[in-house]
């Protein structure tokens, strides 16, 4: 019954490949199916460069407007100002694209791609930790650029290369663990605006009511008091506190914080996943 | 049917609020072969394949896919199925070799084996060209194509196909049902999904008919066609004024009522080729005929014929715009 217009060959390539069962006998890991979900988002960051530019391009320009329009009224000088600057902007800008994971993941839900994942005899929930580990790679780059180009505006940090290191990698795990957040909230909002619209406005004020830009000292009391409660503010703090050459004292609240949101979003974010519609 | 069962469901209900989806469904499908499930838009087939593919959990009764229960054991079904579903199911940013690198990769190749494999199968396929594009840009049938071999990448015992050609071309459509045909040849079980009786036809030893969720009939395609009768006969005359003795010859030989249809044309519904042959020979003998045609029981009619009533056929929009629209119009692009 086989239709005259298609060539003979194309039939036994057919047959051939469908013939032998190359089915490999061992099936991967949790790790290994989450490092080829990996491959994956990598792949798709490498398809939309423009993205990537588009998220690092925002904590450079806020680098640019508060260092020379403002910062020499809050500390006296630009190049002073950039010092506190530098460290809460790194955050500010992973915090931002951390967004694009619930994006990403809507999605993905929305192409019937997680079916055929779901219904595979993988690791579940390896789409949603693959994902996460091409969100540290863009978290990478991100402070990697934040931190170039801080350098060349006069960035000076007394912590030197291990400190400034030590700052980049604590902003990246925070952002991993923020994700998580946005994860959850993909899963449950479903539409890539939503998620985006939502993750800007709560990343806007979460960021501005912080000592991102300015010490809380000055602020009146009742934004003060939110400020010391802020988590990113502990992140920053800590931030600062390496890159700036004063060295672990401030870690503990911001690992607090970060345990703190994958014990609450990791658990959410996988039942919700795995919950059967 | 004393043979292995694929798929077996018994009583199986699934509801979305007050929708009942599958209502009570009574599946039983034989290893090897091609089962088809037809119906309309609405029907519930998704629905049905997303269960036994272990996406949704019934609300009641029980589905079981080579007597692994869908829910208990899902990773059992797992290991022997593969979903290609209604809406594309490829990654549209990845190239159609990374589309299939990533399934190999997940399958558990090694990478130098998944590389082989998703050559292997972008040849078969006749994607060759294609293989180092995004899948966003290819065609309906280039992406279907892609679909059918990422189900493919290591053979399941079962491959759903949920409505495997809609919005095809009519060559594209042939070269889906070569390769589902090559599947089930080396010994895959088919479990497709289609709104048309002629796909049901073509590929399935088995069809099972649903509406709103139930079994309105069971059978081979013969058996279902043999209960609607075998679609209508229409016959073209040379002059007009023989339409009343040819209505007489045509109802004495078919033994069902002739319908004036144009200016000299008749047409009896629910009528099998052997008679239609007796008809025409009788009628020529007399009457001087133009032309005749056979036409093929559309589903309507098989629906009209089963149910007594016409299919109700949903607007697709009206159902969960998020989710869906998204797929939609990534598959629909060739269909017009
Ligand atoms: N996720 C869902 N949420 C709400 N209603 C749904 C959902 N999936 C399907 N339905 C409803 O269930 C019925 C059957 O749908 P479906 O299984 O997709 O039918 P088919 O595939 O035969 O067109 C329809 O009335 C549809 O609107
Ligand atoms: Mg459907």
């Amino acid at each position: 019954m086989t239709t005259a217009a298609r060539p003979i060959e194309v039939e036994e390539r057919l047959l051939r490949v469908l013939g032998e069962d190359t089915r490999p006998q061992q099936r991967p890991g949790a790790l290994s199916t989450s490092l080829t979900m990996g491959w994956r988002a990598l792949v798709k960051i490498k398809r939309s460069p423009g993205q990537l530019f588009n998220a690092t391009i925002t904590p450079v320009m806020f680098t640019l407007i508060f260092t020379y329009l403002f910062g020499g009224a809050i500390s006296g000088s630009s190049r002073e100002y950039l010092q506190f600057l530098l460290p809460g902007i790194l955050v500010q800008g992973v915090l931002f694209i951390s967004t694009q994971t619930g994006v990403a993941l809507t999605s993905d839900l929305q192409q019937g791609i997680f079916d055929r994942f779901k219904s595979m005899p993988v690791w579940r929930p390896s789409p949603l930790t693959g994902a996460l580990i091409g969100d540290v790679v863009r978290y990478l780059i991100s402070s990697a650029v934040v931190v170039a180009v801080g350098l060349a505006l006069g960035f000076r940090p007394d912590g030197g290369p291990l400190g400034v290191i030590g700052g980049m990698l604590l902003a990246v795990l925070f952002g991993f663990c923020v994700s998580w957040i946005w994860t959850f909230l993909g899963l449950v909002l479903r539409t890539p605006q939503a998620v985006s619209a939502l993750g800007m406005l709560l990343l806007s004020l979460l960021t501005f009511a912080s000592n991102i830009f300015a010490e809380p000292t000055t602020m009146p009391g009742w934004l003060k008091a939110f400020v010391d409660i802020n988590p990113i503010g502990y992140v920053v703090t800590a931030s600062r506190s390496l890159m700036n050459g004063d060295g672990a004292a401030d870690l503990a609240p911001a690992l607090v914080s970060c345990a703190v949101l994958l014990i609450v979003f990791v658990p959410l974010s996988l039942l919700r996943y795995n919950k059967s519609e | 049917m004393s043979t292995e069962l694929a798929v077996e469901t018994v009583g199986m209900v699934k509801s979305f609020g007050a929708t009942k989806a599958v209502d009570g469904l009574d599946l039983s499908v034989p290893a090897g072969a091609v089962y088809g499930v037809l119906g309309p838009n609405g029907a519930g087939k998704t629905t049905t394949l997303r269960i036994l593919a272990t996406l949704l959990a019934p609300d009641a009764g029980s589905a079981r896919v080579f007597g692994h229960d869908v829910v208990r054991e899902a990773n059992r079904v797992r290991e022997r199925v593969s979903l290609t579903g209604q809406f594309a199911s490829v990654d549209n940013d990845l190239t159609g070799m990374e589309n299939l690198l990533l399934l190999a990769r997940l399958h558990g190749y090694r990478s130098t084996a998944a590389r082989e494999r998703a050559r292997d199968l972008l040849e078969a396929f006749d994607l060759v060209e294609a293989a180092d594009r995004p899948a966003r840009g290819y065609s309906g049938g280039m992406r279907r194509r892609l679909d059918v071999a990422a189900g493919l990448v290591v053979r399941p015992q079962l491959m759903f196909l949920d409505e495997p050609t809609t919005g095809l071309d009519p060559r594209s459509r042939n070269e889906v049902w070569d390769i589902i045909r090559a599947t089930v040849e080396r010994g895959t079980t088919v479990l497709l999904t289609t709104q048309y009786l002629e796909e049901a036809d073509q590929l399935a030893q088995r069809v099972a008919v649903i509406d709103h969720g139930k079994l309105v009939a069971e059978g081979t395609p013969g058996e279902l066609k043999s209960s609607v009768g075998h679609g209508s006969l229409r016959v073209e005359l040379t002059d007009p004024d023989d339409l009343p003795e040819a209505s007489r010859i045509l109802v004495g030989a078919l033994g069902v009522p002739a319908e004036t249809t144009g200016p000299a044309r008749l047409t009896a519904r629910g009528t099998d080729p052997r008679s239609v042959a007796r008809a025409l020979g009788e009628l020529t003998r007399t009457i001087e005929v133009d032309d005749f045609a056979m036409d093929r029981p559309s589903l309507d009619e098989v629906f009209l014929a089963l149910t007594g009533r016409p299919p109700t056929s949903e607007v697709p929009a009206a159902r969960k715009p998020a989710r869906k629209s998204g797929r939609k119009s990534a598959t629909n692009e060739e269909s017009r």
